[in-house]
């Protein structure tokens, strides 16, 4: 079972049709007993970093710290994955979980703000778990104005008005700033690949 | 490197696909799931579902067939046409669509735009910018095309950025359905006004008219409805041809 973090932003229902394509089931929480209880959780995510306050303020994220110390397999997905850093310039006062150092900073304005399109990712090294049977230089999409910063976990980079991280991997927890759900073959084989960890 | 995408353009009126010329003389091209699976395997960056009948007949965008095309597309899904309020764009999303188009009632009310942002994010909100031709300048039509409003193209979408639309979709009323090429003067403009991807539409009709969009016009992305409807392309061979002329594109494999 894949549990799916609602903190009453995201548009959960793409994610959630990509698992049920690939015949993995799902459920929707947002409840701290719930995620503990579950044994897998991915944190869907869009729009603005403020929006993530929710996990706090519902104990949430308290409880998502813990499942990721057990062990538990996560996937943060855009926003979600942008929460695992510090914080965003773009809600500096909403705490991320921290377990990449560094914040999320903005494109700048000119000629365009956002990053939106499909974009080649370049792998930082080839242990990756979730892009196993995805070629170095796939095509994803993206859609987002934050970028978050390369550091040691990088399972890849791309590029667009400076070099970010396009996806991170440390033991248990995974980053992925563009949406595999929307991403063709390549990003449904990510998922796959996700459900497929051992809980 | 960031690509240009290439969006097939599914016009949707009673449930079935159809395209027009000038908006008008309508052509049943078949079923809308079926074609955006089609077009989203043929090398599509995304598909686009375009409730045409919705605002001049009055009528809900039909959300049995969005939920059915989202369901079998896992790439970008837009959705639009008549959209009128906070509730029916919710209503979209619900049924799987990735974003959403405001045309007519974002000109009426620019803060229903802001209203839908802050829930769903900008990346979910497309305003549609219907253009045509008037003196040097070109101004913005509503209803399907039918009607004129008095404000600028240019001026509005950037009015539509700053109320927190994620990206535009401008349309060249001359142009549609003509497969003459895109109005690159027209897509051009409003490209440079605003810092929000500009997706251009109206005029596809062979691979050189999407190079001139891309680099004359300055477009992030470019619509194609009719080109790809009748066979004269599909989407993996409009890339290739591309491709050879330089600009950057997504080859599936």
């Amino acid at each position: 079972m894949i549990s799916l973090i609602d903190y009453g932003a995201g548009n959960m229902a793409s994610v959630r049709k990509a698992f049920e394509h690939l015949a993995l089931e799902t459920e929707i929480i947002d409840k701290p007993a719930q995620i503990s209880k579950a044994t897998k959780l991915v944190l869907p995510g869009v729009g603005n970093f403020k929006s993530l306050e929710k996990l706090e303020q519902t104990g949430m994220r308290a409880a998502i710290q813990e499942s990721v110390a057990r062990g538990v397999p996560f996937l943060g997905i855009c926003l979600g994955m942008q929460w695992l850093f510090e914080t965003s310039t773009e809600a500096p006062e909403v705490l991320g979980l921290g377990i990449f150092p560094g914040k999320c900073a903005r494109f700048t304005e000119t000629p365009r703000s956002l990053h939106v399109g499909w974009n080649q990712i370049s792998f930082c090294n080839g242990s990756s778990r979730l892009f196993q049977g995805i070629a170095d230089g796939s095509y994803f999409y993206f859609t987002h104005s934050y970028w978050c910063p390369i550091e040691n976990s990088s399972s890849a980079t791309t590029q667009f008005q400076t070099e970010f991280a396009a996806a991170l991997e440390k033991k248990n927890v995974f980053g992925m700033q563009f949406h595999p759900e929307k991403s063709g073959d390549s990003g449904l084989r990510i998922l796959k690949n996700f459900g497929e960890l051992p809980c | 490197m960031l690509s240009k995408r290439i969006i097939a353009c599914l016009d949707v009126s009673g449930g079935r696909v159809v395209k027009g010329t000038k908006f008008v003389a309508l052509r049943d091209a078949g079923d809308p799931a079926e074609l955006a699976r089609f077009h989203a395997e043929g090398g599509a960056d995304e598909v686009v579902f375009l409730d045409i009948s919705a605002t001049r007949e009055n009528r809900t965008t039909l959300l049995d067939a969005v939920r059915r095309t989202a369901s079998q597309i896992f790439v970008p899904f837009t959705v639009g046409g008549g959209v009128r309020s906070f509730e029916e764009a919710a209503a979209l999303f619900d049924c799987g669509a990735d974003k959403m188009t405001i045309n007519s009632a974002a000109v009426v009310n620019p803060k229903l735009i802001t209203t839908i942002a802050k829930r769903f994010g900008s990346q979910a909100v497309v305003v549609a910018v219907d253009a045509k031709r008037a003196g040097s300048s070109y101004g913005v039509w509503v209803k399907g095309g039918t009607e004129p409003t008095d404000r600028d193209a240019v001026t509005w979408a950037r009015e539509a950025q700053e109320c927190g639309a994620g990206e535009i979709m401008l349309t060249s009323i001359d142009q549609d359905g003509m497969r003459s090429g895109f109005d690159c003067e027209l897509t051009a403009r409003v490209s440079e006004a605003v810092s929000i991807p500009v997706i251009a539409s109206g005029g596809a009709g062979s691979g050189g008219h999407f190079i001139d969009v891309f680099t004359k016009g300055k477009a992030d992305a470019a619509l194609a409805a009719s080109i790809f409807h009748f066979g004269l392309q599909n989407a993996r061979e409009l890339k290739q041809e591309l491709q050879k002329s330089g600009i950057p594109v997504r080859l599936p494999c």
